[in-house]
């Protein structure tokens, strides 16, 4: 005789608690069916619900003169003008692209392109920050490889140019690999669809057009997104969606063509939590609710159940709000793209979401229930202590040239150009400026203006001081846009961290919104928005904080960008801003020293500051024949890599109090490289003196060789030789 | 009078705002042309543009070659009218036959865009007649299947015949292995018909016309098809 497990009540089963199903009965006045129950363990998972985040994130500052539309909407939206407006967003496909990293980063690209698409703008540029374990690990070598195929696959496949990106590397993520993407769009800033510019009735249709509805990725917010990964989960594979990047090719042009004939009165993509998400958010935000026919979801098998069409996270759907006058002009704009469309609810006055199959109603709720009125959790928090030893004081003897070597082809620092050639970077034809640069330039079509967009997180300082890591994300992605010569407008962030349920981690999370909150105040650098992904851990071990910040700035006119390499020999060659002893989390005391430990650098705001406005004004006087910033690896990698973009040597002398490693490869914040000609120089001092930023003329470019009196001598073909072909020896696929 | 360019869009179709694009800043007309329709408008050219038509499910280009548009494009061929298919496209033509060969994946394996070098092979075709011959050209690749294969007799003959139009090289010229970003055999990056008039490469020449985007080396073939197109209208 076997005895049977007495099985875990169905809400348990669905990932809620024993307390969320009280407020569940509260807000119904009776006991939840189970297909009601389904809908709020989606709606209320983590992944939607943000209910762990929401009260930090609402101290980060959303206002600002070129914000047109904040946090809260599909993505936020600058004014860059010219009539036009930026859309942009960055998501996180992390947790299924652990499990399949191919189909989990490609559905990514997709999801983050249709929440564009639903502000009715064209995207027009994605970037991918990426963060593996090292690369000595064969697993991590198939993740690197699946992901970056799945990218390449997905977004090479629907016409939208990959620019830009981070990949970096650190043990804590060999588990969890992190994969955040990051998509701009444009549009003109008259035809944004916004909640508040298009407002649907009582009586208005919700359309759903797209792809038909299956079984896959059921329990994708709440089973894969929600907790932790653990053994044995592969099982959770049938959770990843699949990505059908051709049918999101069609989506995007159809939905582009609908906003373009004024046929919209709203427009929502199916992601997280599917047509439940998608149907709540719209009538919540409507002030409506609705009467929902499953029995007219196109399926893709039959006698799929109420929770399943409800919940399924099947990918390329689109849901639009119409008027029914223009039902027909939509079906036929769907129908020239060859897309299905099927008309699944009419709003209604009253809030309430009546969800019918077989004529029966199978859920009666509250729209906003599900949405606004979720948990909100203010979890306990306990704080880590920093490690107080720090290496900047522990004494280096070892060869400067051996170690910018080793710098150079450390998997952080060397080229990425073994994942970058597997992206389309130039479909749409207004790529300025791709991979490689401090920050992509993206021209809007039809003018001359650039975007300028980057996105930077460095996992070892959030793992070190998760305040500063959050506030270095936000200083480097906005100064990576200044050093092009544009002026940062607004970030969006994506923020990587364990399970909010143990308090350490609560922790890292608060001192890292409060690091960007202080430094996005100090930078004029608003939030318009972003995605939080919890639960990045397995076995109780959790990922570096990674906050990944993704900054847009723009230019007037493309042209006067600023080169981060050095573009002819004869320039003067600068450093601004001040160096001291830090070498607390550095690339070197990681790569060299073989530590991860100490305190990141300081991070003196508005010294930051006066940085970006001048290298934004000297840019528009036409002053800088180059500018890059100095991060990972300090003065010593960043004069390296001005030398390897374009071929052109140099002859510094770095002078200061500091030992010469420190010096070299400390990584002092809020500096940058610039060279400048003679004919400039006078001007460029004056300016940099009236501003107050410190300057050191180091030397001039010119020559073969890249020369550091006293500490290093080498010819720039052998380092951009340790450069190149880094990353394809640990792949194995160069000698 | 300019020349008229028709730029086929096919569900799918990726570069072909850019061609039309391309078109426009060489001095031509660009002209939308729709998968569905068999009118091609009056057009002195056609372009089958770059992406990935139908998704490129079954194989590159062996849907698109079904589409309605691609019988009056036959037709036009037939009638001497100059056809250049980029990338995706000239996959289009060697499906739809009127190209010799097959586009296979990359012999590594891995999509790739980066720039490259084109030897001009030969100057009998409407986009390379007004280039110098043995010229070189910088322009940008972006494809998974771009090595183009064919029997070792049917590359004996295109080669006897003059009909391989672009190969891979380096920047003075020379034909490598080194500088074959994707195994193509013989290092063929385009090919021609024997009348000249349909010619298929897989380097984007549209993606090297203006300046401030990228390279050049596709504006010769540009102002040449332009040029071309307008002295013989079929």
């Amino acid at each position: 005789m076997s005895v049977e497990a007495i099985p875990e009540p169905l809400h348990r089963q669905l990932g809620l608690r024993d307390e969320e199903l009280e407020l569940i009965r509260e807000a119904l006045g009776r006991d939840p069916g189970p297909t009601e129950l389904a809908m709020y363990a989606a709606m209320w998972s983590e992944h939607c619900s943000y209910k762990s985040s929401k009260v930090h994130l609402r101290t980060l500052p959303t206002e600002g003169p070129a914000v047109l539309v904040g946090p809260g909407q599909d993505a936020g939206a600058v004014d860059v003008g010219d009539g036009y407006a930026a859309v942009f967003k960055i998501e996180s496909h992390s947790h299924p692209s652990a499990i399949e990293p191919y189909q989990g980063a490609a559905t990514g690209v997709g999801g983050i392109v249709r929440d564009i698409v639903s502000m009715g703008a064209r995207p027009v540029a994605l970037l991918d920050p990426l963060m593996f374990g090292p690369l000595e690990e064969e697993r991590n070598r198939w993740l690197l490889g699946g992901v970056v195929a799945g990218i390449g696959g997905y977004g090479n496949c629907i016409g939208v140019p990959t620019v830009g990106g981070e990949v970096r590397f650190g043990p804590a993520h060999s588990a969890n690999p992190t994969v955040n993407v990051l998509c701009v769009g444009v549009a003109r800033a008259d035809r944004l669809i916004t909640a508040a510019s298009h407002v649907p009735k009582p009586g208005s249709l919700m359309v759903l057009f797209g792809s038909s509805t299956g079984r896959d990725g059921i329990g994708g917010v709440s089973v894969l997104a929600s907790a932790t990964l653990e053994e044995g989960s592969e099982e959770s594979r049938p959770s990843v969606q699949i990505g059908d990047p051709f049918a999101e090719k069609l989506l995007i042009e159809a939905s582009l063509e609908l906003a373009e004939q004024g046929l919209l009165q709203g427009l929502q993509d199916l992601g997280g939590a599917g047509l439940t998400c998608a149907v709540s958010e719209s009538a919540a935000r409507a002030g409506l609710g609705a009467v929902v026919d499953l029995d007219a979801v196109p399926l893709r098998e039959p006698e799929m159940e109420a929770f399943e069409i409800l919940t399924s996270e099947s990918q390329e759907r689109m849901l639009a709000i119409v008027d029914p006058a223009d039902l027909d002009r939509v079906r036929a704009v769907c129908e020239k793209w060859g897309l299905a469309t099927a008309t699944v609810a009419t709003l209604e006055p009253g809030g309430e979401l009546d969800v019918r199959l077989g004529g029966a109603t199978v859920a009666r709720v509250p729209a906003l229930s599900l949405t606004e009125k979720a948990p909100v959790y203010e979890r306990p928090m306990r704080a880590i202590a920093t490690d107080p030893d720090d290496p900047t004081f522990a004494s280096f003897d070892g060869d400067l040239g051996d170690a910018l070597r080793s710098l150079l082809a450390a998997p952080n620092v060397a080229s990425k150009r073994w994942v970058f050639e597997q992206y389309d970077q130039m479909v749409q034809g207004q790529t300025v400026a791709g991979p490689g640069s401090d920050a992509a330039i993206v021209r809007v079509p039809g003018t001359m203006r650039g975007l300028a967009i980057s996105v930077d997180g460095n996992g070892r300082y959030g793992g070190l001081d998760p305040y500063l890591g959050g506030a270095h994300a936000v200083a480097e992605a906005t100064r990576n846009v200044a050093m092009t010569g544009a002026r940062p407008l607004a970030i969006t962030n994506c923020l990587n961290f364990g399970n909010p349920e143990r308090p350490e981690v609560m922790w890292q999370f608060a001192e890292a919104v409060r690091g960007l909150r202080d430094a996005c105040l100090a930078l004029e650098a608003p939030v318009t928005g972003g995605n939080v992904s919890f639960y990045n851990e397995s076995g109780g071990s959790a990922i570096w904080p990674t906050p990944v910040v993704g900054a847009l700035g723009s230019l007037p006119d493309h042209r006067l960008r600023v080169p981060s390499a050095f573009p002819e020999p004869g320039l003067a060659v600068y450093l601004l801003g001040e160096s001291f002893a830090e070498l607390g989390g550095s690339e070197f005391a990681e790569t060299v020293l073989g530590v991860v430990a100490g305190t990141p650098p300081a991070l003196d705001l508005e010294a930051e500051r006066r940085l970006q406005r001048f290298v934004a004004e000297a840019a528009a006087a036409d002053l800088l024949a180059s500018a890059h910033d100095c991060s990972d690896g300090g003065v010593g990698v960043a004069l390296a890599e001005c030398a390897i973009g374009e071929g052109n040597g140099f002859a510094v002398t770095l002078e200061g109090d500091l030992p010469a490693h420190v010096l070299l490869f400390g990584e002092s914040a809020s500096r940058a490289v610039v060279s400048v000609s003679a004919e400039h120089e006078g001007s460029l001092r004056g300016l940099a003196a009236t501003r107050g930023v410190p300057f050191e003329r180091l030397g001039e470019t010119g020559g073969p060789r890249c020369v550091i009196e006293g500490m290093v001598d080498v010819t720039v073909e052998e380092l951009t030789d340790v450069w190149e072909t880094a990353i394809p020896r640990l792949l194995g696929e160069a000698s | 009078m300019t020349g008229r360019i028709g730029v086929v869009t096919f569900p799918g179709s990726l570069d072909d705002r850019d061609a039309i694009r391309a078109v426009e800043l060489m001095g031509g007309e660009g002209v939308p042309l729709w998968h569905a329709e068999p009118d091609l408008k009056k057009v002195d050219g056609v372009i089958l543009p770059g992406g990935f038509s139908y998704g490129d499910y079954l194989r590159c280009g062996a849907i698109a070659r079904f589409a309605t548009v691609m019988d009056a494009i036959r037709g036009f061929a037939e009638r001497g009218g100059p056809v250049l298919g980029i990338c995706n496209g000239f996959q289009i033509l060697c499906e739809s036959g009127l190209l010799p060969g097959a586009l296979i994946r990359n012999r590594s394996l891995r999509f790739v865009c980066k720039e490259v070098f084109l030897r001009v092979e030969t100057t009998a075709t409407p986009v390379t007649a007004d280039v110098l011959p043995g010229e070189v050209l910088r322009m940008p690749i972006k494809h998974g299947e771009g090595q183009y294969v064919a029997s070792e007799g049917d590359l004996d003959r295109l080669e006897g015949d003059g009909r391989v139009v672009f190969r891979y090289c380096g920047p003075d010229g020379e034909v490598d292995d080194v500088h074959n970003p994707n195994g193509a055999l013989r290092g063929i990056a385009g090919v021609r018909n024997e009348d000249g008039n349909v010619v298929g490469l897989m380097p984007h020449p549209e993606h090297a016309v203006d300046p401030d985007v990228g390279p050049t080396g596709g504006q010769a073939l540009f102002a040449s098809l332009l040029s071309q197109a307008m002295a013989g209208v079929p």
